[in-house]
């Protein structure tokens, strides 16, 4: 039986990057209600784990299943479920933090303002909406990126290193909100190389170096 | 989520952008009137000889300023990581080529076919030829942005992708220059520029139709 029809499964992935064989034969699965801890040493290959398993990044061997379908068949589908955190922020330093978020939750679905500002408010963020992104702080753009997580509304999170640059408070709103996200039936992949504190839960799958 | 609304949000979102950064937005502009009115400085000003040269001016002067912006179509989001979002928006990578391409367009062709009558008139070129003037500009920097998404998209993961982005997409653009300057030229000397005008509208639907696909293709082998 798949054990990931109800969620993300990862089958013996393998991927070479150059002559170095990053990822051999990892295989994990995720169903809601769970949270994933991929933990490593550095170039232990957690962040192109995470491209691999977003469907940036194709594996050489081995397949990606979003409800028990292959993410190559349901792709649109499947990024509507998504929203990823990648290491940089990914937000544009000349728009201010709600344009930012406007546009990029805007793509994956129709939203409002004050929806926005409420995303940016329980990140601990609302005070920079109106300010352009390029004079917030590292930890105040980690904040608005997971402010746009939280916008998109998707079952699945892919974090990669979300508590990097985070003050102790930044990290635990970051963890209730992870937390509250799983509670609700959703599913997170967090990529982090340190312990992870939750108040929930948290399968592990550490990368051999 | 439609095609179309994606559409809309990433060419608002680009041309924001470009008017936050007024500096950028303006250099292909001034390069091509800087450049076409040193022409008639540096040579003699003579009408005659200066309408003969006009179109070749004004049609080298319009692909080099319209590649002056070319490196940046997809650079600034590829270094900041917004290209991978772009990229798992659930739109597909055409979508979003087609329009930072639309933005690309807007921001340096359409601004060079409203500032070419300046230059028109500076190069002594007659008012009669203006309607051609503009069809065949706006043919030729629509033709153009389609063949710079595909350069830019090969190039945009080097350092310095400048030097090859030109050598890619210049001796494409060379029957857009031949075709563009002899359209011109015909409506200067009152003959019919129908055909080469049909010409450029030929390449603009063969790059336009293509081009989304070879650029989202050449993306995605860059993101990997």
């Amino acid at each position: 039986m798949n054990t990931a029809a109800d969620g993300l499964g990862v089958e013996g992935v393998h991927v070479w990057r150059g002559e170095r064989h990053v990822l051999k034969a990892v295989s994990l699965h995720i169903r809601p209600h769970e949270v994933l801890h991929i933990s490593g040493k550095n170039g232990s290959g957690k962040t192109t784990l995470l491209r691999v398993v977003c469907g940036l990044l194709r594996p050489e061997q081995g397949r990606v299943t979003w409800l028990g379908r292959s993410i190559s068949d349901v792709r649109s589908d499947y990024q509507q479920a998504l929203a990823y955190a990648s290491h940089e922020p990914a937000l544009k330093g000349d728009l201010t933090a709600l344009e930012n978020l406007r546009f990029m939750v805007g793509l994956k679905r129709r939203t409002s303002a004050a929806e926005l500002s409420a995303c940016l408010q329980r990140t601990g963020v609302e005070r920079c909406a109106d300010l352009p992104v390029r004079v917030l702080s590292a930890g105040q753009r980690r904040r608005v990126a997971m402010a746009r997580v939280l916008g998109m509304r998707a079952p699945l999170w892919l974090l990669d290193e979300p508590f990097t640059n985070l003050d102790a408070g930044g990290s635990e709103t970051f963890a209730a909100l992870i937390a509250e996200h799983v509670s609700a039936g959703g599913m997170a992949v967090v990529v982090a190389h340190h312990e992870l504190e939750l108040p929930t839960a948290a399968r592990r799958l550490e990368l051999p170096g | 989520m439609s095609a179309a609304r994606a559409l809309s949000l990433l060419v608002g979102r680009e041309l924001r952008l470009s008017f936050r950064r007024p500096d950028q937005l303006l250099q292909p502009l001034v390069f091509f009137l800087i450049v076409t009115t040193m022409f008639p400085l540096g040579l003699n000003p003579e009408a005659s000889l200066l309408k003969d040269m006009a179109p070749g001016v004004l049609w080298t002067a319009a692909l080099l300023s319209s590649l002056l912006s070319l490196e940046s179509m997809f650079k600034g989001d590829a270094d900041d990581g917004t290209l991978e979002q772009l990229a798992l928006s659930g739109h597909g990578l055409t979508v979003i080529v087609i329009g930072k391409t639309a933005a690309h367009w807007l921001l340096s062709g359409a601004a060079l076919v409203l500032a070419s009558p300046l230059v028109a008139i500076a190069l002594g070129i007659p008012g009669a030829a203006f309607g051609t003037m503009f069809a065949s500009l706006t043919l030729g920097t629509l033709t153009l942005s389609w063949l710079g998404a595909i350069g830019a998209a090969l190039t945009v993961g080097l350092k310095r992708g400048n030097v090859l982005l030109s050598l890619i997409v210049l001796p494409l653009a060379m029957p857009l220059l031949i075709f563009g300057a002899g359209a011109t030229d015909r409506a200067i000397s009152g003959t019919d520029a129908a055909g080469a005008l049909y010409f450029l509208g030929s390449l603009c639907v063969f790059t336009c139709t293509l081009a989304p696909f070879a650029a989202s293709a050449a993306l995605r082998i860059t993101l990997e």
